[in-house]
């Protein structure tokens, strides 16, 4: 069974139809990337993945179990966790406390000092900026912060919006490498990226959106050999 | 007895007396983005509340804290529940003119229930002075001082050190990144609206042997709490208190130097500068509020 499933689901803003019957399924231990230009939609799904935008028809699942009506919180509760565009730190707040906030659900109080170990044993850097607010930081490290603070709350899914957006190409090959090790360890990942030729490389599975509809899904490494993805995405 | 160190105590000891009620209206700005015209009013209904249960049923003005500060979360808490929540994605001029309606409503229910008379809850001993190094001040002054200084910490360190006040203060910070944490951002406005009227409720027992009450006399402190608040940076805790401490000195010493009917032209020009010269206040950070 899918650990999550959108199921025939249409989404937007005000008048404005964003995602047309989007069906989408992630089963757990997969990486899943949805690959698009700006503007398809990509955004919107996990928006509306977290609950942040409510599906206008269609169902969200998960686990099999309709869900489609419940708030952000309640999704957090159920273990699925985004790491939203743009690093959405609280800015004067250290970073320990950020990634303590990471683990507020109530089920992840208890084990905040074991996990937060868990986590910066995968982030070495992070760990050397603990008690620095986290705005203070260069945007790379933000980058980091965010992810560490989304894994805090052990998600069984973790979805990523555009984890490498504004950042100096050395840093986005230490982002991938993060991504590469959250993969690692286990953890479920849905992920949305511009720099798809990595994503699709790690992808088990694929999507690919174009104007708010899925046109194609395959495996990550199939979808990156097909002449339209390469053509579209790639530009060769 | 010297002039100046007996002034500057006073003005110390008065800026304590309207800290707490500052830090009511600065938390509610800062958190739930509203600006709260009916936070006098509810100080009002404090100040009656703490008449009513002193005069009628017996319990020390100070005693009366206690159910005065369940009362007031509890009607901040519905307030926010009942009348701003179905307003927050209206536009902000609609949330201050329902919170003027509600302060608009309480003044008038005020007058009905009891009149325009003034009302003084009866405890002599807060009158009394306490000499010291020879100076001289009102037991009463020294009690709000000591508990508005007290609250504000204990309100810090709940901000500080608990799951809830840390969720509290990422609402503030990043109110679209804080459902993704879990956090009920609609609770924490009830909650943060609770704790901001549980405090003028405190600050209206502490104050009740003291200021008596009468259905408008919420306006003068509501004021007072604006420029306190500006003064110190929306927002910042840190800066209502600082905030009232200075305007407690302006008051005392300009009242004395300037003229008493003066004292307020003195610390509204103040307000007028900070707000030329340094908009987001003393002790906030432009963004952070």
């Amino acid at each position: 069974m899918s650990l999550l499933r959108l199921e025939n689901v249409s989404a937007g803003y005000g008048a404005v139809e964003v995602l047309s019957d989007v069906t989408i399924d992630v089963a757990p231990g997969e990486v899943v990337t949805i690959v698009g230009a700006n503007g398809a939609g990509k955004t919107t799904i996990l928006r509306t993945i977290a609950g942040l935008v409510r599906p206008r028809s269609g169902r969200k699942l998960i686990d099999g179990r309709d869900v489609s009506a419940l708030k952000p919180p309640a999704i957090v509760d159920l273990g699925i966790t985004l790491v939203p565009e743009g690093r959405q730190l609280f800015p004067f707040m250290s970073v320990r406390e950020n990634l303590m906030l990471g683990a507020y659900k109530p089920a992840a109080r208890a084990a905040i000092p074991e996990r937060m170990e868990e986590v910066l044993a995968l982030f070495p850097r992070v760990r050397e900026r603990l008690d620095q607010y986290a705005g203070s930081l260069s945007g790379g490290e933000q980058q980091m912060v965010a992810i560490a603070r989304g894994m805090m709350a052990n998600p069984r899914l973790l979805m990523f919006d555009e984890p490498s957006l504004g950042l100096a190409p050395m840093i986005v090959k230490q982002v991938f490498e993060i991504v590469d090790r959250v993969v690692a360890a286990g953890t479920t990942v849905l992920i949305v990226e511009q720099n798809i030729y990595h994503t699709l490389s790690i992808a088990t599975r694929g999507y690919v959106l174009e104007n708010g509809r899925i046109v194609m899904q395959d495996t990550g490494p199939a979808l990156l050999r097909d002449p339209h993805v390469r053509r579209a995405y790639l530009g060769v | 007895m010297e002039v100046l160190p007996q002034l500057i105590v006073n003005g110390l000891l008065l800026g304590g007396a309207f800290a707490l009620i500052s830090i009511g209206l600065t938390l509610v700005f800062g958190i739930v983005r509203v600006v709260n015209f009916a936070h006098g009013e509810l100080f009002m209904a404090g100040l009656f509340g703490a008449w009513l249960l002193s005069s009628k049923v017996g319990l020390t003005p100070y005693l009366a804290a206690v159910p005065l500060v369940v009362i007031l979360f509890a009607a901040g808490a519905a307030m926010q529940r009942f009348i701003i929540q179905p307003l927050m994605d209206a536009d902000p001029h609609i949330q201050i003119f329902a919170t003027v309606g509600v302060g608009t409503a309480l003044i008038n229910l005020a007058l009905i229930l009891f009149g325009a008379d003034i009302r003084t809850s009866e405890l002599p001993w807060a009158r009394e002075p306490v000499r010291f190094a020879g100076l001289s001040v009102a037991r009463g002054f020294l009690v709000a001082f000591a508990v508005s200084m007290v609250a504000t910490a204990a309100l810090v360190l709940f901000l500080k050190r608990t799951h809830l006040g840390r969720a509290i203060r990422a609402v503030a910070q990043n109110r679209n990144a804080a459902p993704l944490m879990g956090i009920d951002v609609p609770r924490i406005y009830i909650i943060t609206f609770g704790i901001g009227s549980a405090c003028v409720g405190l600050a209206a027992a502490v104050l009740s042997p003291l200021f008596p009450a009468f259905p408008t006399v919420g306006t003068y402190f509501a004021l007072t709490a604006f420029v306190i608040v500006v003064l110190g940076g929306m927002g910042s805790l840190e800066g209502a208190v600082a905030g009232a401490l200075i305007i407690g000195l302006v008051d005392s010493l300009a009242g004395y130097y300037v003229a008493p009917d003066l004292k307020e032209v003195v610390y509204f020009l103040i307000f007028l500068l900070i707000l030329v010269l340094k908009p987001a206040g003393l002790f906030g950070v432009r963004g952070s509020e």
